[in-house]
Formats: C-alpha cells, sequence, structure tokens
C-alpha cells in the first residue's frame, strides 16, 4: 500500500494575536509546529504500512523552513518526504492549494491519502475533500477508527452530529482524520539518526507542471479583504457593588427580561 | 483588485512594512515595494502618511459577474425532519437575497415532498427536490455531483450551507469541481454594498482573529455557516413557491454506508437545546466550585457548562466543553462563572442571547462580551443567586 500523508506547519495558533491599534496579527516568537490534527494523519499512516506493508510518503507545501515539519515526520517513521516549495505558490487559497498538491500526488502516485481534519490557522477543512475531487477520487471525511483495509477497498468509521457511520470506499481514497482515531508516538532514537540524514526532495511549480493561473494569489478565487479582533458587546452593564447587591440588580434586570 | 504603491510619493518611511500582516511590503531603492505575498487586504492602505498606496480595479474584476441570479441553500434533513441550520441558511439566505433582489432556493436531497414544502413555508421561493435512492444516506461523491450540475444549470450567484459533519465534507468537493471560492465555517454574511458581493466573516487562528473574506472574480460565492449563529426565518404556513423535482440518472458513488449509528450523550444534546446554560472555568477552583454551578443550575432548570480550562484540569468531563474544541451553544441566557474567556471559548458561546459574567478580575476578556459583567467572587455571589432564586420560585 503505498500512503501519502500530507501535513501543514503553522503557527501555534493559541499564541497569535491581533493588535489592536494597527490591525495586524503579532506574530513575533510565535513558534512553529505540525498542525495537531496531522500528527494523527502520520501516526494512521504508519499503522496502515504496518497492518499491509507498503510505504508512507509525507508531503507538505510550504517555504523552505516546513523542512523542519517533514524531518519530525521522518523521526516518527515515515520513508520519505516531498516538499513543495516555489514563491509561485505563495498566497494560495484552500482551492489553489489543493490543486497544487493534487499534481504532486498525481506525480508522486498512490493508493491512500491521509490529511489532518483540519489546520488549526485556518480550521477551513476544505484541503482534503478538494485534493479529492481534482484527484476524481473518493473521499472519507472525519475518520475515528479503520474497522479493515484489504487490497481494493477500505471500512473505517466516520464521525457525524449524532454518531458515526460505518463506510466503505474503493481505493484510491482520501481520508481526514480527528484526534480520536489514535495516539500519534514519539520520535524514536533510530527515526531521529533517519531524520538528520534524510534526503528531503523539493518539488517546485514547473517540476509538478501547475501552470501559473491555477496557483498563487491568481488561482485563488477567494481574497482577504480584512481582518480584524473579535467584537466587544456594546450594551452591557456592570452590576457594581456588595455581593447581595449585585445579585438583586442581576434579578431584577432578568425578570424583566423574561430569562428566567 | 490590487495593491500599488505610487513611488512618485512613497517617502520610504517603513511605516507600511509592519503593518502588513504577511509580510508583502519590502523596501527596494530606498522605496516600499508590493510582493507577492500580497493577500490584497488593505490593511496597509490607511497607514500611509504620504497616501502612497493604493487600490487599483482591474477590468476584470467585472468578469463573470451577472451571470448568476438567486440565493441558494442546501437544506440538511434529520429523521424526517428538517435540521435547524437549514432554518438558519433561510433566515440568513433571505436577507441577502433580499438585498440583491433576487430569489431565495432550497436544495433538497432525499427526504419527501413534506420537507421540500415546509421549506417554502420557511422561505424559500424554490426547492430543488431529487429524491433518488442514491441520496437517501448522505454521500459526499453524489451529493456533490448533482450539487454541481444543478449550480451549473441555474447559475445562481450565492450557494450557503451548513458548516456540519457533511456540510463541510462535500461542499469543498463542490466549490473545487466549479473551481470557485468557498468559506469556511462563516459567523457572518453581508452584501458589500459597493460592489454587491459577498462578504464573508469567519474566526481564524483559532478564533483570534476575524477575517473578512471576498470571492470577487467566480461564481458562485460558497460559504458554509456555523449552525446556531445565524437567526432563523419566519415560519408561514400561507406562504406559496415552486418544487422542481430533479432527476439523478448518471450519479453514482465509489464509497458506500454500510450502517449509521447514533451516539448522543444526554449532556451534548441538552447543552445544545438548553434555554439556560450555567458555565464554570478555572476560577471555579475545582469540584466545590462546580458542586455550587450544579446546584444552581438545579434552581434555573439549566445545564452545565465548562471551559477548556476546567476540562483539562479534569474537574469535569469533556461532554461539557464549549469552545473551539467543545461545543457550540446559544441559549437564552449563559452565566459564566470564573471563565476568563479565551477566545477560543468565546466562539462557543458568543450567540447566546444573553450572556452574564461573574469573575474576580474586572478586567477579564468575558466582560467583553457579557451583558450584565458581576466583577467579585464566584463562591460569594453563585450560592447567594441559588438561595434568592429558591426564594422568588418558592422551593
Amino acid at each position: 500500500m503505498k500512503t501519502i500523508v500530507c501535513i501543514k506547519q503553522v503557527p501555534d495558533t493559541a499564541e497569535v494575536r491581533i493588535n489592536p491599534e494597527t490591525n495586524t496579527l503579532m506574530r513575533d516568537g510565535v513558534p512553529s509546529i505540525i498542525n495537531p490534527y496531522d500528527m494523527h494523519a502520520i501516526e494512521a499512516g504508519l499503522y496502515i504500512k504496518e497492518k499491509t506493508g507498503g510505504s508512507v510518503t509525507v508531503l507538505t507545501m510550504g517555504p523552505p523552513q516546513a523542512e523542519d515539519a517533514l524531518r519530525y515526520a521522518i523521526s516518527m517513521g515515515v520513508d520519505d518526504a516531498v516538499l513543495l516549495t516555489d514563491r509561485a505558490f505563495a498566497g494560495s487559497d484552500t482551492c489553489a492549494t489543493a490543486y497544487i498538491l493534487s499534481k504532486a500526488i498525481e506525480r508522486l502516485g498512490v493508493d491512500i491519502i491521509i490529511c489532518g481534519k483540519q489546520a488549526i490557522d485556518g480550521d477551513t477543512a476544505q484541503v482534503g475533500p478538494e485534493i479529492a475531487e481534482f484527484l476524481d477520487m473518493p473521499h472519507i471525511a472525519y475518520i475515528r477508527k479503520f474497522d479493515d483495509i484489504k487490497d481494493n477497498s477500505i471500512v473505517v468509521q466516520r464521525l457525524m452530529d449524532e454518531g458515526y457511520d460505518v463506510v466503505e470506499s474503493s481505493l484510491p481514497v482520501l481520508l481526514t482524520v480527528v484526534r480520536e482515531l489514535n495516539d500519534p508516538r514519539m520520535p524514536s532514537l533510530k527515526g531521529k539518526i533517519a531524520a538528520k540524514k534524510a534526503e528531503v526532495k523539493k518539488m517546485s511549480a514547473s517540476d509538478i507542471g501547475a501552470g501559473e493561473d491555477d496557483i498563487g494569489l491568481k488561482g485563488s478565487p477567494t481574497q482577504v479583504r480584512d481582518i480584524f479582533a473579535p467584537g466587544t458587546t456594546k450594551d452591557r452593564k456592570i452590576l457594581e457593588g456588595a455581593a447581595e447587591e449585585q445579585v438583586d440588580l442581576l434579578l431584577k434586570e432578568l425578570t424583566e427580561l423574561k430569562c428566567l | 483588485m490590487f495593491i500599488r504603491i505610487q513611488k512618485d510619493k512613497c517617502s520610504g518611511c517603513e511605516t507600511c512594512i509592519d503593518s502588513c500582516p504577511y509580510d508583502a511590503i519590502v523596501m527596494k531603492d530606498g522605496k516600499a515595494e508590493i510582493n507577492e505575498l500580497c493577500q490584497i487586504c488593505s490593511v496597509c492602505l490607511s497607514v500611509c502618511p504620504e497616501g502612497a498606496i493604493a487600490a487599483i480595479e482591474e477590468d476584470s474584476d467585472k468578469k463573470e459577474k451577472g451571470q448568476g441570479a438567486g440565493v441558494w441553500v442546501f437544506a440538511e434533513h434529520r429523521d424526517g425532519r428538517l435540521a435547524d441550520v437549514s432554518l438558519e441558511l433561510l433566515g440568513v439566505g433571505g436577507m441577502l437575497a433580499e438585498k440583491r433582489g433576487a430569489e431565495l432556493s432550497a436544495v433538497l436531497f432525499g427526504s419527501t415532498e413534506k420537507e421540500a414544502e415546509e421549506l417554502i413555508k420557511w422561505g424559500a421561493d424554490r426547492v430543488y427536490h431529487c429524491t433518488a435512492e442514491i441520496f437517501s444516506r448522505f454521500n459526499d461523491e453524489a451529493y456533490s455531483r448533482l450539487l454541481s450540475d444543478l449550480i451549473r444549470q441555474y447559475r445562481p450567484e450565492i450557494v450557503l450551507a451548513g458548516a456540519t459533519p457533511a456540510g463541510r465534507s462535500f461542499i469543498p468537493r463542490v466549490a473545487a469541481r466549479l473551481r470557485t471560492g468557498l468559506t469556511a465555517d462563516c459567523t457572518s454574511l453581508d452584501i458589500d454594498s459597493e460592489t454587491g458581493n459577498l462578504l464573508q466573516v469567519r474566526p481564524a487562528f483559532g478564533g483570534n482573529i476575524m477575517a473578512a473574506i471576498l470571492c470577487p472574480h467566480t461564481r458562485p460565492q460558497m460559504a458554509t455557516v456555523r449552525p446556531r449563529v445565524m437567526k432563523r426565518s419566519e415560519y408561514d404556513s400561507g406562504r406559496k413557491g415552486a418544487i422542481i423535482q430533479v432527476t439523478a440518472d448518471n450519479i453514482t458513488s465509489r464509497t458506500n454506508v454500510i450502517e449509521t449509528v447514533k451516539e448522543v450523550s444526554g449532556v451534548a444534546l441538552n447543552l445544545q437545546e438548553a434555554n439556560i446554560i450555567v458555565a464554570g472555568g478555572r476560577g471555579t477552583d475545582g469540584q466545590k466550585g462546580f458542586d455550587l454551578l450544579f446546584e444552581l443550575a438545579g434552581v434555573l432548570d439549566a445545564s452545565v457548562a465548562a471551559s477548556r480550562a476546567a476540562v483539562d484540569e479534569g474537574w469535569i468531563p469533556y461532554r461539557h466543553q464549549v469552545g473551539q474544541t467543545g461545543k457550540t451553544v446559544g441559549p437564552k441566557l449563559y452565566i459564566a462563572c470564573g471563565i476568563s474567556g479565551a477566545v477560543q471559548h468565546l466562539v462557543g458561546m458568543q450567540s447566546s442571547d444573553i450572556i452574564v459574567a461573574i469573575n474576580k478580575n474586572p478586567d477579564a476578556p468575558i466582560f467583553n462580551v457579557a451583558n450584565y459583567c458581576i466583577p467579585g467572587d464566584l463562591f460569594e455571589i453563585v450560592p447567594m443567586l441559588t438561595k434568592k432564586l429558591k426564594e422568588v420560585k418558592g422551593l
């Protein structure tokens, strides 16, 4: 089984803030991590390899420093790594990103593609299903359990609103995974040595045959017009005084609003 | 549109460099220059003291516009009932259609004629309804193929769906197939009065930042909408509209749902349907704090929720968690006790009708979103509130 795991290097979002005066991101000193959901995707790739044999390739699109994320994946046991890096990729939205990844996957060849359910910076959950569409491949989102993996088909459980579905798909297929699926392993000593030695394959726009109209800003249908800090409530009342006064005031207000 | 710096006006002061969230402005030969990282976010337009930064409109901005008409919403249903999110989509979709002077249509896959008629009573002018067997269960490939085909045929200018597990799974396929823009998990939608474009607002970076997104060049403009954020449409039992039966002759799928298993914990359901929620955070200081909250909840017939901090401490199970990585709730009354109000929590409860916050720290961010702010000690205030409510209710 040939598995490709798509990962993303993201800022540790809990620490990203917006400067209320300039309305811009304050990114200084925010560490980069592998998107946490993608750690479960890597573990899923390793699980499939242990079950069925074959290989696991980790793939990312990003600036040259995204190589760090790929090397970490190798230290966990992934066989090889591909970095899609090109200035022409900059500014890609989910549609252009999915197109670029799909062109690379087309060249690499694959039986199973695995992505985390979403990245914690954008939270869109769109790139996975969009890759599947570009490759004309079925996909199953929000996998929480593998029931069966055969040569030509797979049975998994996917998380839904009110429970889960047991879903069967032919191969090749794209899966997106949730945290409940597994516990990502720690890198082994052997893995760490391999990660140091490993050669990370780099691919550019021309290597994957992507046209300039389909990538970067030009290939992105959506545009960010503005960013701003989450708002504050305007009609707020501060209830001052001793505890008993505060409680009485609150009860009076809530009774008037028929909230109780 | 693109952004350009007028070199003759640029004084080289570098003010704009720090304003750019994308590192897209660089200095070259003493003048600022915009590179390919520019996302056209327009933040820099207002910062230049010389007024040297300008937004340039291109002719292609008009490309493909005017070809589409109407607002569509994708209606989900569960067990023969329209899902709440469908009615919320009709609410916001109706507002957008009115501003565009266009019709509001709903697309319904599976389900019965009865639900199609209900959609009209809830505000749809037209319903595109397909009852083919393959749609009896949610199926990504079949759903995305037929919806894409219908969009190609009727060319709506806006298509909305719920940011539910199903919507967030199959709608991206539709957008990729049509090569158009899709904005995930929107919390606010409006029409830009100047351009007529759909203005889509969504949280990003874990809710720390809100982003306004446009899809100016391609149609339809597509968005998934977070459940429980938009107001429902009004129900009118006398409303009339057209139901268009759609066939799906060549639609097949390579995936197959073998079994659907329901697994709803009582609390999750309660939290999302609760009229009143009493929630606790790190300030509850453990079990004894939550005991007080459960007592208050008992008197109010409320459900108990928690912030991630309290869940991570192990004071209360995960199924009570509200926020980015927990549930999104929208009760009539949300009483936040000892919750500081990290944005990750706020995005999960901000749409509550009335928010009361009790916190020792008068500068806690929770007070920014609260309607009633009570700076004080929850260990004093919560038991007092419980006692007085008992008196009022004669318990």
